[in-house]
């Protein structure tokens, strides 16, 4: 009998397609879309935790590089902090990001109490006075620090920016260029000959003409076509990326093309326990899922394809919002577009290739905005947790650091969509300036 | 399993070899080691300091700018002491029979402050003795190591006046040629 079940277990493992019987538990919200996709973590079926850490490593890796890490693995590893060690051992993402229990899941997929950062800090009370009394779980809870990103928010970097209205000049915002600037100059691969599909449907080449597509000469062969050049029905991710690399790259590291990225089937929203639009629960996500075919309309991937589909209190609330108003009068020409926060200017941001957290509005790249490469960044998540990571690319493109802040740290505000002011006040930036005085 | 099996199979020899009477091999003494490490470190370390830092910084040509926060500019650099951490962690991500770090019983970042017995003793050894090293063992997690500690010295006035001048540190009138802090380095023993 024991070898009879060992034998159907290690075949499950081994060879079945379906593997759901070795879940030891439900992934986090990070992972739970790849959770069947067993080897996307575990490489190898006999590896242990250096295994592991290679994984969280290689999907992660590069993100936390760009993030300036705080508290990389190469901190860690001299021995003088051995007996940090055994109490926590921050060499590996597990320690605190332990897989498979989803019960026990916090915030940014912690699976430890909150008060990590006590373990090695303890005596920051005797060189910060304004520390002292502060709770052991608040430094990576109130808007203060994080633990691998600080870039908007190290001491420096508050005073150099203390200060300021809380609400410059709406910002002009720079187009992405990447496409446009890197894309090969002919479409590689054999071309269809389309003029029989092209005289079939006069309304999508009316499309198609007012598009970026018919602008930069990519015309229906340019998707159409396989790899044998014959027709191409449904052109997919594979076509999108021989142009869009760095967008198809973000999109496949994000939640919405994690899924595709593991060799799964798409994301439907009725897979996530966030709120979605009921007629929007099986729609699948793949680039035309919000880039609606032949158009391409960016203007409409920016806002109306996420609120097609995302019925949470947050986007509810953005057509009402300020930053909704913005779009809406962009919309309508009264203001540039430019000029517009849409959904997608916070969540998949502009961003200065080599300098992510640089601001992309006109005025602040001044004469680099010329020769910068701008794309967009299609991992929603690359921005998301924690929302600091907002802060430089994104809101201080019109509003302060303080008010950037304060405004991430309440919960209410970010659920009505910045809809008034932040009715709390993070005192970092007034304690950066006292020490510096 | 691969690994166990290479594993026992040296220890199968090694017992053989001493079995035969063959004489038991001696490596390089962790001194001379150490001392040779340091040696090199404290070359490059002055090196950088008054090639690059004191040369093309603000108090030279004042083409780059080193800062804490290098990243924050294109003509950014590292501090001496950043350089000197960064290479200690590249050396990390690159062998396991030697590690090293700079510390100080002055430090502007306290985590660079000693934190074993043998760091403190030895900081304050070299910094009540100029000129002079200091050795000794340790244990600490399940590994005993030889552990030597070396004067690091102002060697340039844009060491002095750094520290001199950051709020963060506890000492304000170092001088030229004065031990500011230490270099670690460590071989573990067993």
């Amino acid at each position: 009998m024991t070898l009879l079940i060992g034998g159907y277990f290690l075949y499950v493992m081994l060879a079945a397609e379906d593997k759901s019987e070795l879940l030891i538990g439900e992934a986090s919200h990070g992972h739970f879309q790849i959770e069947l996709a067993c080897s996307s973590c575990h490489t190898d079926a006999f590896g242990g935790g250096e295994v592991l850490q290679n994984a969280c490593v290689n999907c992660h890796g590069e993100e936390l590089k760009t993030a300036r890490d705080s508290h990389p693995k190469k901190k860690f590893t001299d021995p003088r902090n051995a007996n940090l060690l055994e109490v926590l051992d921050a060499r590996y993402c597990v320690s605190c990001h332990t897989e498979h229990q989803k019960e026990q899941t916090h915030p940014m997929g912690l699976t430890i109490a909150g008060d990590y950062c006590f373990h090695c800090h303890i005596d920051i009370g005797k060189d910060r006075p304004s520390h002292k009394d502060l709770a052991f779980d608040s430094c990576a809870s109130a808007g203060c620090h994080n633990f691998h990103d600080n870039r908007a928010l190290f001491e420096d970097f508050l005073v150099a920016n203390a200060g300021g209205h809380w609400l410059g000049a709406v910002a002009e915002l720079v187009t992405a260029n990447h496409a446009g600037k890197n894309a090969p100059a002919v479409v590689p691969g054999p071309r269809v000959d389309a003029t029989a599909q092209v005289a079939r449907h006069p309304q999508i080449q009316q499309q198609w003409s007012l598009s970026g597509h018919a602008q930069a000469g990519v015309d229906c062969a340019g998707c159409h076509s396989d790899d044998d050049g014959d027709w191409l029905e449904k052109p997919a991710l594979a076509q999108c990326q021989s142009c869009h690399g760095q967008e198809a790259q973000g999109f496949l590291a994000g939640k919405h093309g994690m899924r595709l990225a593991a060799g799964l089937p798409a994301l439907q929203p009725k897979m996530s326990a966030l709120p979605f639009k009921q007629d929007a629960l099986t729609a699948e996500h793949g680039c035309t899922g919000c880039h609606a075919a032949h158009e391409f309309d960016t203007r409409v991937a920016a806002v109306e394809a996420c609120l097609s589909c995302h019925d949470d209190s947050h986007s509810r609330a953005f057509p009402q919002s300020p930053h909704g108003q913005l779009t809406q009068r962009a919309l309508q020409g009264e203001i540039s577009w430019g000029q517009a926060v849409t959904c997608a200017t916070c969540h998949m941001p502009r961003i200065v290739h080599d300098k992510p957290e640089a601001a992309v509005d006109v005025a602040s790249l001044g004469a680099a905005a010329e020769r910068a490469v701008i794309s967009v960044e299609h991992n929603q998540n690359a921005m998301l947790r924690p929302n600091e990571k907002m802060i430089r690319p994104v809101c201080m493109s019109c509003h302060s650091l303080e008010f950037s802040i304060d405004a991430l740290a309440d919960e209410n505000l970010i659920n009505n969509n910045f809809k008034g002011k932040p009715q709390k006040h993070i005192p970092s930036i007034d304690w950066a300036i006292k020490r510096a005085q | 399993m691969k690994k166990t099996l290479i594993s026992a199979a040296l220890a199968v020899s090694v017992v053989g070899m001493v079995g035969c009477g063959e004489p038991e091999k001696v490596g390089i003494d962790p001194k001379i080691y150490t001392d040779s490490l340091f040696a090199v470190m404290k070359a490059d370390r002055t090196n950088y300091t008054k090639l690059v830092v004191a040369r093309l910084g603000p108090g030279g040509s004042n083409v780059v700018k080193p800062d804490e926060h290098w990243e924050e500019y294109e003509n950014g650099t590292l501090l001496p002491a950043q350089m000197f951490r960064a290479g200690a962690e590249a050396v990390a991500e690159l062998t396991d029979d030697f590690t090293y770090s700079l510390q100080s019983i002055w430090p502007i970042n306290k985590q660079n402050a000693p934190k074993t017995p043998v760091e403190k003793a030895g900081l304050e050894y070299i910094a009540a003795n100029p000129g002079d090293n200091y050795y000794g063992e340790e244990t600490l997690g399940d590994t005993t190591y030889f552990t030597a500690v070396y004067p690091d010295v102002a060697v340039s006035e844009a060491c002095t006046s750094c520290h001199n001048e950051h709020k963060d540190s506890p000492k304000d009138d170092f001088a030229l040629g004065e031990v500011m802090g230490g270099v670690v380095i460590r071989v573990p023993l067993n």
